[in-house]
């Protein structure tokens, strides 16, 4: 089944650049693909309409039943309460400890109190961060907090997890950190990833779906495909 | 139940970024307390003149004097045409007969002098006692009871009631002027502490709307925080009003330099000039952030 399908989709900044010419794809439910390209190819673009920060300027987006596309700004919240995002420099509060951070996500859609710490604390250990609940963002490495990013994502169990480069200020050790991890939600939790990245080596380890873009098109979708063959 | 989390929540952040933002807040509360202290004083003051300008209004007679002579039927035309006038609340006929007697339980000097008068000697006049229903229109009504035939004088106390009547009426419409200007003020002022609150909060604002918050849930902490400035706002202004004026009553013994000015009692006025200046201090307050969260929030 389809999760995401996107038709005749063509995006134009206001500054007249246009950065998404007439896509068409559909991802399904539970896959894990890659989004790559080189700079400029509209990855972001693709990403960021996908939870509705841009609007297409023509076309339709269908995500998880919801036309992101038609979608008014007053609704948005509904689409992003079925959605985690995970971005390259983390956005984390750096007031907050570990655990505030991830508890944010519930708290400010009104989840009950131990409803919120039974979810925290499950999302916490599947992205190994149980030990570290009260440290603060910058008593962390990178690592550790991207990996916090991904457990404030995934703490309200959404379908789609949308990663803006996540592993971009990684070295490449911990990029395969944070890659194990997105693997393992995956897997486990049947959540549908999709990860905006220009990391060959992991495009090539992890032999996922690979969507292709270049100046704004779509060049290939396949399975199993690899950084080199695409671009 | 997930409506009251969500408000305490915006409670606590609206305290939460009060004291965060301490100097600004304090800025603004200053401004408040200020304003809320003239509307409180303008309150007070123009309730107080209502209500001694009702009490004057109830005693305000004028005094219709009949020329003498004059027929009975011509009397109750006159009587007709006071009837007839819009503004005559009441009115009272005195033969000079009930005059004269009552002068003379008035004092023993009128008694012994006005004794040997009889029916025809009376020189004094057939009254009638008129009271008016608007006070500001009593020298009007005064003039068209002196134009009808067979009344000698008219008498109102005129010049110190008009006087005191416009008097009032100045000094109400000039407070009123002040409040509306200072509130102005205060309202900018509320909307520039929202506005650098909601700046020192852009990342929470836009990690919250990443996640899912609702626009509901991102605004109210914002007005809440303009309702609690209100709030702390109009302390000091109400500690006046329930210990000043117990204690300017107290002082004055109830009466403003004579017995003429009566001071309204303090219970329970204190307690609701104290309602209604804190009502004062949070809707302006609401009317401040809300026109920031419109204005720069944009989600």
């Amino acid at each position: 089944m389809d999760l995401i399908r996107l038709k005749n989709v063509k995006k134009q900044y206001k500054n007249g650049v246009t950065a998404i010419y007439d896509l068409n794809l559909s991802i399904q439910k539970g896959s894990f693909v890659f989004v790559i390209g080189g700079s400029g190819s509209g990855k972001s673009t693709f990403i960021k309409m996908l939870y509705r920060e841009e609007k297409p300027t023509c076309g339709s987006i269908i995500v998880g039943g919801i036309n992101v596309a038609k979608l008014r700004n007053k609704k948005v919240y509904k689409l992003r309460r079925k959605l985690g995002i995970v971005f390259q420099d983390y956005r984390l509060l750096p007031k907050l400890n570990v655990y505030e951070n991830v508890a944010f996500t519930m708290e400010v859609i009104g989840a009950k109190k131990d409803e919120t710490r039974r979810k925290v604390l499950k999302a916490l250990e599947l992205v190994g961060l149980k030990n570290k609940v009260h440290n603060y963002p910058d008593q962390l490495s990178g690592g550790e907090q991207q990996r916090v990013a991904i457990a404030r994502a995934i703490v309200n169990e959404p379908k789609l997890l949308l990663c803006d480069e996540p592993t971009g200020n990684l070295d490449p050790e911990r990029s395969m950190e944070i890659m194990k991890v997105l693997e393992e939600i995956n897997k486990t939790c049947g959540t549908t990833v999709i990860m905006a990245t220009h990391d060959k080596e992991i495009v090539n380890k992890l032999k996922k779906q690979v969507i292709v873009l270049k100046d704004g098109r779509l060049v290939k979708q396949e399975e199993r495909g690899t950084y080199s063959e695409a671009v | 139940m997930k409506l009251f989390r969500m408000l305490g929540r915006s409670i606590r952040d609206a305290f939460k970024s009060v004291f965060r933002n301490f100097s600004l807040s304090l800025a603004s509360i200053s401004c408040i307390t200020i304003t809320l202290i003239i509307v409180a004083l303008s309150i007070l003051a123009s309730f107080n003149v209502e209500n001694f300008t009702a009490e004057i209004e109830k005693d305000m007679t004028i005094v219709v004097f009949v020329e003498n002579g004059i027929s009975d039927d011509k009397i109750d035309e006159i009587t007709k045409k006071i009837k007839g006038i819009s503004n005559v609340d009441s009115y009272i006929f005195k033969g000079k007969q009930t005059v004269k007697e009552e002068m003379q339980k008035e004092s023993d000097i009128f008694n012994a002098i006005m004794a040997e008068w009889d029916d025809d000697s009376n020189p004094l006049k057939d009254t009638f006692q008129v009271k008016v229903k608007n006070i500001e229109k009593i020298s009007q009504t005064a003039n068209k009871i002196k134009s009808f035939d067979g009344v000698s004088v008219v008498r109102y106390g005129e010049g110190m009631v008009d006087q005191m009547v416009t008097a009032f009426q100045s000094i109400e419409k000039v407070a009123y002027g002040v409040v509306i200007a200072l509130i102005l003020v205060t309202v900018f002022l509320i909307i520039n502490t929202i506005k650098l609150t909601i700046f020192s909060r852009k990342r929470e604002i836009s990690i919250m709307r990443l996640v899912g918050a609702s626009n509901f849930t991102i605004k109210t902490p914002f007005i809440v925080e303009g309702m609690v400035l209100g709030l702390i706002g109009s302390i000091v202004p109400v500690c006046l009003i329930l210990f000043g004026y117990l204690a300017f009553y107290q002082h004055f013994d109830g009466y403003l330099f004579s017995q003429l000015i009566q001071l309204i009692k303090p219970e329970p006025f204190i307690y609701i000039v104290s309602l209604m200046v804190i009502g004062i201090g949070i809707l302006v307050g609401m009317i401040g952030s809300a026109s920031a969260v419109r204005k720069y929030l944009k989600v």
